[in-house]
Parts: C-alpha cells; sequence; structure tokens
C-alpha cells in the first residue's frame, strides 16, 4: 500500500511517499535525508509526538515545558492530563525534570523561572 | 554618547549585540520594551527551533536563552521595559522607563531589530458585529502561554500563518475544540510540518480558498460565517456555512514594525514593510542597520539569527571605521520574485541574497542576470509564498554588475 | 430622592449632566451599559458641523449654531481636543452647484458665519488631493472636529467631579408617577427623581413610552465607517462633504483629532435597534463614493471599520418636550445632535427652571478638567518629573499609540472609571493604534484585574458577557 506524509522533521517539510506492506514499511521516497526515511518508518508502525506546554508553578506563574523524548501520538491527550496536574516547585531552571515519566519521556522545564 | 544601541532584545537583537561584540566592540546598550529578552520567543513554546544554527530541535524560550546566556556571560548592558520613542538621522534615541524616566543616548551606530506585529482585525473589514473573542493568534498566544488562560473553548481561525497552525493545536491541546481553519489563498501560508502536525494529528479541517464573511454575536463571540471564494478572492454566496464558535484566532500576516525606523527618516520599501538594505544590512542612514523581522518577515529564527550576526559584524566595522572598496549594484525583481533582501550590494564580496516569490510555482528555474549575462540559474521543483528561499553570489560574479535581475521562470 | 434623573449617559445626557452640575442639585445619570458614551456617541462622525444643514428655524439649525459656539469653551474646559479644521460641500456638476447655493443661503439664514463658495482652483489649492472631477465647493470655515467619546467621559467626569451620580447597567425598564415625580425601575434596582430627562438616544421612543407619550418614534440609521492609519491623516485637512441630493448625502472624509482618517457613513434606515452589524455593501459603498471625492483611497492602511445607529426621530427635527410634567424628551437627536449637545443641555436646563426645579448656584463647581491627554502633551522635562513622582509614566504598555501605564490607571481611577477593555481604550486611546490591541490587551486585562479587584478572566471587553478569556488553562487545582 502506498502511503502519503509530509516529515516533521525539519522545516522542509518533504512530502514523502511510503510504500507498506502491512505494517511493514518497503520503501520510502521524497525525502531529503536519513531522518525523512526514519520518520517515515516510525510514522506507519509508531508515530511519535514531541509534546510542549505549560506547568504551574508554585507561585501561580507558568512555566513552558516539553517531553524530552518523543512519545506515543495517540498518547498525547493523556499526557495533557498529567501536564495540567503537576505544579513546578520554584526556582526552575531550564531543563529541571518536572514529571519523572510520562509514556516514557520526562517533561522538563523550558524556561527559567524565579531564578 | 554609546558605540552600539540595539533597538529590541529579541533573537535579532541579541545575536546582533553578540556578533558586534565579537568584533571587538564593548560599548553596547540594548534596549528591550518587555519585561524580558528573548522577545516573542519566549511565547513560542512550541519546538521546532534551531535545527540550523544548533542542529538541534528547541523550544522558542530555549533558543532564546542560549542567546540571552552568552549576552549576559559577556556583560553586555541591556535595559528592560525601555521602549524607544524616537531615533533621530544623526542616531539620537530617545527612549522610556520607570527607572531613568525619558532619557537620549547619542549612539555611533544603532541596530533595528523591533520585529514585527501581526496583522490586526480591523484591517480585514469582516461583515458582522465586533464582539469579544476575536484575537490575533499571538495575543491569544500570550494568553495561554503567558498568563494561562484560555480565551475560548470553540475556536475558528482564520489565516493558516505558522502562528494561527501552532495556536490551533495548543488551543486544542488545552481543552479547546478547533473547528476549522479557513484560508483565502488556495495554498497555506505557514509550513507543510506544521499542517501536518499542528492540523492534521487533531483532525482539523483546513479550508483553503475560504474565508470568514461574517461574524454573529453581541457580547461575547456566538458564531461565523465562513464561505469558499473564487479565483478573484469573492466569497461565494452558496457556499456559505455558519459555524457555532466563542472565539475567532487570526493568523493573516505579519507586519515589520518600522515606526522607529520612519521617525528616522529610513527608506522602507513598499513590498517587505521594512528598510531598504544593502549586503550588510545597512539602511539608507550610514550606521543605521535592521535584522530580523523588522527588515521583512522570516520563515524560522535560525535565519533571523544569520542576519543579524551580519548586521552586528557590519556595525561594528562601521563603528571601527573599516573601510572597503565601494561598488553599487542595485537588485531587481520580476513580479514572480517579490522581494529580494539586500536590495542593493554595495561592497565586493560574496552575498548571500534572500527573496521570497508571489505564488505557489512548480519546477521552476530561478536565474540571476546581469544584462544579457546570466550570473547563475538554479531548479526547484517547488516555490512558495511561505518559504524563503537564498541564492549565493561569488564576487567575482559581481565583477562589472551595475544592475542584478533576478527572475522566476515556470518550465 | 434625586432632584434629576437623566437616562443616557450619552453626549446629551453627559452635558445635561455637566450643565445641571453647576447648581445645588442631585443628579443621577442611568445607564444601561458597562460605561458611558455607548451608543451613537461612539460611533459617529466627530463632526462639530457649521450649522447650514438644518432647516431655517428648525430647532436643530438653532441649536447646531449655538452648540458649535459654545463648543470651543466646553472643549477647552474639558480638555478636549478641538480642532477648527473648516469643512467644504463639493460639487461634481451644476445640480450639485445649485444645492451649494441653497446650503449657503440657508447657512446665512441660519446664522453661519464666513461662508464662502470656491471655485475648482481655489478648492483644489485648499485640498490638492480633491477629485479633478469637482467643479466646487461650500467652504465653512467655522466647521470643526472633536472626539465625541471624549468629550462625553469629560463631561460625565466633570460632573461627577462636581457632584454628580452615575448608575452603569441601569436599564430603565419601567417609569411610576409618584407624588413628587418619578420612580424608575431597572431589572433590580430603583431610583426616584423629582424630574427625568429621557435622552436614551435609539430607544427614547421606548423611554417615551413609559410614561405615556406615544407621540413619537425613533428608528435606527446604521452608519458604517472606515479608520485610515494616522500615516493618512493629512491627506485632507478640511472635512469633506459630498453635495447632499436625491441619490442621498454621500459620505465624509475626515481628518479625526487624534490624527487617523475616517471615511463615512452609510446611512441605511432599519428597525433593529442593537443591529450594529456591518455589511460588505456598507464597505463597498464607503469606498466608492469615497473614490469619488478624493480619487483613490488607501485601503490598506485600514485599522478598523465599526458601525453607529443613529436615533432618527419620526418628527424630522429634535424632540425636545415635556410630555408630562417633571418629564423631558430629547429625542431624535441625530446629526447635528453632537454639535449641538452643548446648546441641548442649555435648552434643558431652561425647560427645567420653567417647570420649577430652583437652580441656586454651587459654590464649589468646578469647570476645569485636567485633560486625559495632559500626560502626551508636555514637555519632556514635565514628563520626567511625573515619572519620577509616579513611575508608573515611564512604562509604556500600548506601542503603537505610545500609551503609559500611569495614563491606563488614570483612566481606571478618574471619573467616570473605566471598567473594561473598551473603556480604557476611548479615555486613553490604547489598543486604538494599528495592532488594535494586539499586544497591549493581555497587560491591559492584568491592570483592570489587579486595580478593580476581579479575577483575570472577569475581565470584559464592553461589560455583560464580553469576557476576554473563559478561563484558566491549568484549572483550579492547588498549588
Amino acid at each position: 500500500m502506498e502511503r502519503k506524509l509530509t516529515c516533521i522533521i525539519c522545516p522542509l517539510g518533504c512530502a514523502l511517499t511510503v510504500e507498506t506492506e502491512g505494517k511493514k514499511v518497503i520503501s520510502v521516497t521524497g525525502n531529503t535525508c536519513p531522518r525523512g526515511k526514519k520518520y517515515a518508518e516510525s510514522e506507519c508502525t509508531n508515530p511519535q509526538r514531541t509534546v510542549t506546554s505549560t506547568v504551574k508553578c508554585a507561585d501561580g506563574s507558568l512555566v513552558s515545558v516539553k517531553t524530552d523524548k518523543t512519545i506515543p501520538k495517540e498518547k498525547m491527550t493523556e499526557c495533557m492530563t498529567l501536564i495540567n496536574k503537576a505544579v513546578a516547585k520554584l526556582p526552575v531552571a531550564i531543563g529541571d525534570v518536572i514529571i519523572e515519566d510520562a509514556f516514557g519521556s520526562r517533561i522538563v522545564a523550558t524556561q527559567n523561572r524565579g531564578l | 554618547m554609546k558605540d552600539l544601541v540595539i533597538i529590541g532584545g529579541g533573537p535579532a537583537g541579541m545575536s546582533a549585540a553578540i556578533a558586534a561584540y565579537e568584533n571587538g566592540i564593548r560599548d553596547i546598550l540594548i534596549l528591550e520594551r518587555d519585561e524580558h529578552l528573548g522577545g516573542i520567543l519566549q511565547q513560542c513554546i512550541h519546538n521546532g527551533f534551531g535545527l540550523h544554527k544548533f542542529g538541534e530541535e528547541l523550544t522558542g524560550p530555549e533558543y532564546a536563552w542560549k542567546y540571552e546566556k552568552k549576552v549576559r556571560e559577556l556583560g553586555i548592558e541591556c535595559k528592560l521595559n525601555t521602549m524607544v520613542l524616537d531615533l533621530s538621522d544623526d542616531k539620537i534615541i530617545t527612549a522610556t522607563n520607570s527607572e531613568d524616566g525619558i532619557f537620549q543616548i547619542q549612539a555611533k551606530a544603532v541596530v533595528l531589530a523591533m520585529g514585527c506585529r501581526e496583522r490586526a482585525k480591523g484591517a480585514l473589514n469582516i461583515a458582522g458585529s465586533r464582539p469579544a473573542g476575536i484575537y490575533s493568534a499571538g495575543t491569544a498566544q500570550k494568553f495561554v502561554n503567558m498568563k494561562g488562560y484560555l480565551p475560548g473553548k470553540n475556536v475558528v481561525i482564520l489565516g493558516s500563518g505558522d502562528i494561527g497552525l501552532i495556536m490551533a493545536r495548543r488551543m486544542t491541546l488545552e481543552g479547546a475544540k478547533v473547528h476549522a481553519v479557513c484560508e483565502l489563498m488556495p495554498y497555506s501560508g505557514g509550513l507543510a510540518r506544521n499542517i501536518e502536525q499542528c492540523l492534521n494529528d487533531f483532525e482539523i479541517p483546513l479550508k483553503l480558498s475560504h474565508t470568514v464573511v461574517e461574524i454573529h454575536g453581541k457580547d461575547r463571540l456566538e458564531g461565523v460565517t465562513i464561505a469558499q471564494v473564487d479565483e478573484k478572492r469573492k466569497p461565494i454566496a452558496e457556499t456559505r456555512e455558519y459555524i457555532p464558535c466563542d472565539t475567532l484566532l487570526l493568523s493573516v500576516g505579519l507586519i515589520p514594525e518600522n515606526e522607529i525606523s520612519k521617525a528616522a527618516n529610513v527608506d522602507i520599501s513598499t513590498i517587505t514593510n521594512g528598510a531598504i538594505v544593502d549586503q550588510d544590512r545597512q539602511t539608507s542612514i550610514e550606521g543605521v542597520f535592521a535584522c530580523g523581522n523588522v527588515l521583512h518577515v522570516h520563515d524560522l529564527v535560525d535565519f533571523v539569527s544569520q542576519e543579524a550576526e551580519i548586521a552586528g559584524k557590519a556595525a561594528a566595522e562601521y563603528i571601527k571605521e573599516i573601510q572597503a572598496e565601494r561598488v553599487l549594484i542595485t537588485l531587481k525583481t520580476d513580479g514572480k520574485i517579490r522581494y529580494t533582501v539586500p536590495q542593493i550590494i554595495t561592497k565586493k564580496q560574496d552575498v548571500t541574497v534572500y527573496f521570497r516569490v508571489s505564488n505557489v510555482y512548480k519546477n521552476v528555474r530561478i536565474t540571476v542576470a546581469s544584462g544579457d549575462t546570466v550570473l547563475l540559474s538554479k531548479k526547484k521543483p517547488k516555490v512558495a509564498p511561505g518559504e524563503m528561499e537564498s541564492i549565493t553570489l561569488k564576487s567575482e560574479q559581481l565583477e562589472n554588475a551595475k544592475k542584478l535581475y533576478f527572475s522566476l521562470e515556470v518550465m | 430622592m434625586y432632584d434629576v434623573a437623566i437616562i443616557g449617559a450619552g453626549v446629551v445626557g453627559g452635558m445635561t449632566a455637566r450643565a445641571l452640575s453647576k447648581y445645588n442639585l442631585s443628579i443621577c445619570i442611568l445607564e444601561k451599559e458597562n460605561d458611558v458614551a455607548m451608543g451613537a456617541t461612539k460611533a459617529n462622525s466627530a463632526i462639530v458641523h457649521a450649522g447650514f444643514d438644518a432647516k431655517e428655524g428648525s430647532l436643530k439649525a438653532k441649536l447646531n449654531v449655538r452648540g458649535a459656539e459654545m463648543m470651543p469653551t466646553v472643549c477647552r474646559e474639558l480638555g478636549v481636543k478641538y480642532q477648527n479644521n473648516g469643512s467644504l460641500v463639493v460639487g461634481f456638476n451644476e445640480e450639485d452647484r445649485a444645492i451649494i447655493n441653497d446650503l449657503l443661503l440657508r447657512g446665512k439664514a441660519n446664522g453661519v458665519a464666513n461662508m464662502e463658495i470656491l471655485e475648482k482652483d481655489a478648492l483644489k489649492r485648499l485640498e490638492p488631493i480633491i477629485s479633478d472631477q469637482a467643479i466646487c465647493a461650500l467652504h465653512a470655515p467655522t466647521s470643526a472636529i472633536v472626539c465625541p467619546y471624549d468629550l462625553t467621559v469629560a463631561a460625565i467626569g466633570n460632573a461627577m467631579d462636581n457632584g454628580a451620580q452615575l448608575k452603569r447597567n441601569f436599564e430603565v425598564c419601567r417609569i411610576e408617577r409618584t407624588e413628587n415625580g418619578y420612580k424608575l425601575f431597572s431589572q433590580n434596582d430603583s431610583v426616584e427623581a423629582r424630574f427625568v430627562i429621557g435622552c436614551a438616544g435609539v430607544y427614547s421612543d421606548v423611554v417615551a413610552n413609559m410614561v405615556g407619550d406615544t407621540t413619537f418614534r425613533v428608528h435606527p440609521r446604521k452608519g458604517e465607517y472606515i479608520l485610515l492609519d494616522k500615516e493618512c491623516g493629512t491627506l485632507v485637512s478640511h472635512t469633506i462633504f459630498q453635495t447632499p441630493s436625491k441619490m442621498g448625502k454621500g459620505i465624509l472624509i475626515s481628518p479625526t483629532v487624534d490624527g487617523n482618517l475616517l471615511l463615512g457613513p452609510t446611512s441605511v434606515d432599519g428597525e433593529d435597534k442593537e443591529n450594529k452589524s456591518a455589511t460588505q455593501e456598507g464597505f463597498a459603498d464607503i469606498i466608492a463614493k469615497a473614490q469619488k471625492s478624493i480619487g483613490s483611497v488607501p485601503l490598506g492602511k485600514t485599522i478598523t471599520s465599526f458601525c453607529g445607529l443613529r436615533a432618527v426621530g419620526s418628527t424630522g427635527d429634535f424632540i425636545i418636550n415635556s410630555p408630562k410634567k417633571g418629564f423631558i424628551n430629547a429625542a431624535g437627536i441625530e446629526s447635528p445632535g453632537l454639535s449641538a449637545s452643548p446648546a441641548i443641555a442649555e435648552y434643558i436646563v431652561q425647560m427645567l427652571k420653567e417647570q420649577g426645579l430652583t437652580l441656586t448656584e454651587n459654590k464649589n463647581y468646578a469647570p476645569i478638567r485636567t485633560s486625559s491627554h495632559a500626560f502626551r502633551e508636555m514637555s519632556l522635562e514635565e514628563k520626567n518629573k511625573v515619572i519620577k513622582e509616579n513611575p508608573a509614566y515611564g512604562r509604556i504598555i500600548c506601542r503603537c499609540e505610545g500609551i503609559t501605564e500611569g495614563e491606563i490607571l488614570d483612566a481606571i481611577h478618574r471619573n467616570p472609571k473605566a471598567r473594561d477593555l473598551d473603556g480604557v481604550k476611548r479615555r486613553t486611546r490604547a489598543q486604538m493604534g494599528r495592532c488594535q490591541g494586539g499586544f497591549c490587551s493581555p497587560y491591559i486585562t492584568e491592570l483592570l484585574a489587579r486595580e478593580l479587584n476581579i479575577p483575570y478572566e472577569s475581565v470584559t471587553k464592553f461589560g455583560g458577557a464580553s469576557v476576554i478569556n473563559i478561563g484558566k488553562t491549568k484549572g483550579e487545582q492547588e498549588a
């Protein structure tokens, strides 16, 4: 089966064509770099996304956060539920872990707060 | 008296400051109107920044921090919460803040790095009422990402610029339902990856050749009527469709913020809405440079930083009075190529020229010619207005050139 | 029990309240919206007409000329910008010329000073941008421009500083006759007053009905406008009218006192007193007509468009009368209502006196109000003195219009206090520039929440259900 994808790895946004047999990827064309091929394979077997959002700080302010690795795409909503419940203790520095485990990734701060 | 004053402490301003420092200038002052450095990046909490510059995917605040840290390490002076009110053509800056009041500084060189603003709803003349619930995408981004408030639950977005696409995902993740993104043009103004990961991931329909024709609601927005448009972008009455919603976000274009440049009488291009500059990003006023989104709207912050390095370095050379052999080459475009930056070349050196096309074209050849001589030509499978292109010209190619003509041909 | 209750906080109500606050009277202004100047007052042409338009002998003619005479002093006292820019009624053919000749005669009869007819050359010298199709124009040098909501905010603020009260969100829905006057009811409140003035704009007939006066009707006439960027504010210096004819009144092109360019209005009669929706046809109409006057219109410089409802009375003239003892109508105050407003107020005060209201001078009456633009108009040294005393004046919140936190706080705390984003906008011009609040509205929301001590998400655009945000993103869980 042929599947058309847009690569999301970099701003080029290559239009990928993926040839699959069941869950197996036979070939990827349209990619500019090897990361495109990797993306296509992952997208057809186990789609992954980075989630970015904000977490409430102890003083009521917000700090921006992200998953430090990608998580399964279908877990994004559940991941948001975790993020929405979390409260960050101040001070927070970029890279500080806010949630230890969110679907195999950690939720880390992407802003400094209260430093 | 300051050697270099930089107006704006976003990615362009910080990058220019660091470049000037690295080129020997110490007496630098950054004036930033917001309460933090980093400009609009602080509210762009999504990832996708820095792949070109750092080879890794960063969020906006992380990208900004890389520069802010450097600015701090180098001890470059910054005044936050400081708004520049005026710039004179002899480089006297008038600014205000709560601590110093209104003050003036004479600068040897100035870098304009004020960024851009979003086109406002007023400019669209949409029929209907004027209730609460209509925001530019960037304003909604500020509410959601910086203030922690949700503007609404049921959203329609007009315009498929990147901020609009990003906000479609952000609003969805924060619990709102985005019903549609309408784009007047037959193509999106945003990056393909953003359509994929911000709309398709959440099954948000992108309605190309559609616009909002009427706004409904008295106090708070209650709905919008959308319609398909014909080739002349006129709404087709039979396609009118009512969508109940409490929020309309607009992502209909960015405009360089050149009020200060205009006050100084810097020549402004009617196409880019930014200054007309040479390869050093020097404006029509000697010693006044411009870079980043105040010069022309960029797709990627990485390119903003790159451009700001050019401006910062050139400002340093100007302050140090380093002279180069002068030439004067003007860059012209056909209609299919909308503009180039720079618009003039004054030094014989390798120059990367950035440009945008005016429509989506497939299988094109882009040609740079000097008189009848073709200096360079390059094939591209696809070009689009939303994606900035570039061509590097070698100094030897510029020999004897007076006028360079940039044209695009569909093959 | 108040001496006087005024229904409607528009320019007529505001001017009347101020005129009455010169005397020892208890005055209450009842306004159905969350702020003053919310009806026709906030969306009109902002012109102080010279007075050649209204028919000789009409109340409109008399009060227009008198009001226009009073306006410079009123504006000076209230710190409101008034610009005597003069107007031109442009004619494009001989038919227009005949009408212009009539207008000149009518103006003279009404007592308008220094009017003259300009031929094409003189017209082009005065306004070079005028279309080459123009053949002549009626020049009325006494015509002027003001900001109608600035004037109304200032008038009501001044009246309040002199003792008048303002009740917002008080929509009068029933009026009862009492022994000494009237009792006015809203959904959940009531006030009593000896005298009542109904100046409720498009609802003036509804209010009159409440005391049993059914002698007139008021219907809304929609007027749409387009406002262009300050870059276009000097395209014309005069207010440019088109010659009124069988084909309609045409539209005007005028600078505003704040330096923008205003185009409009359309003129569409309707029945719905709340329908302020703009239409594509309206925009097209304005653009086509504006092009007739000045050739090309830089529409790319549009910063906003809006729609106002003029209160058109069924008699053709202003309806200022007393259908019942102690109750006065000020209805059908369409154009030139703004120009006439100080004179309408004077006229009403006289009527009240004749009906037995005792007017003794308020010894503490202070006619002068500090301009809301005071800070902007100071010298650098003066500004720095203010910033030193109050650092909030050093911080710019609205970058497009250069409005400081100090000015916004002043608008929130000074009579009549701004309670919503649009209230701040009308008082300070913050959010009124090119970005239309894109950058500054989150900050102004914060200032309103802090100063009014309300939750951030309760801040509204213009009261009622017009909230800016619907809630927090992260819920209410405790930290």
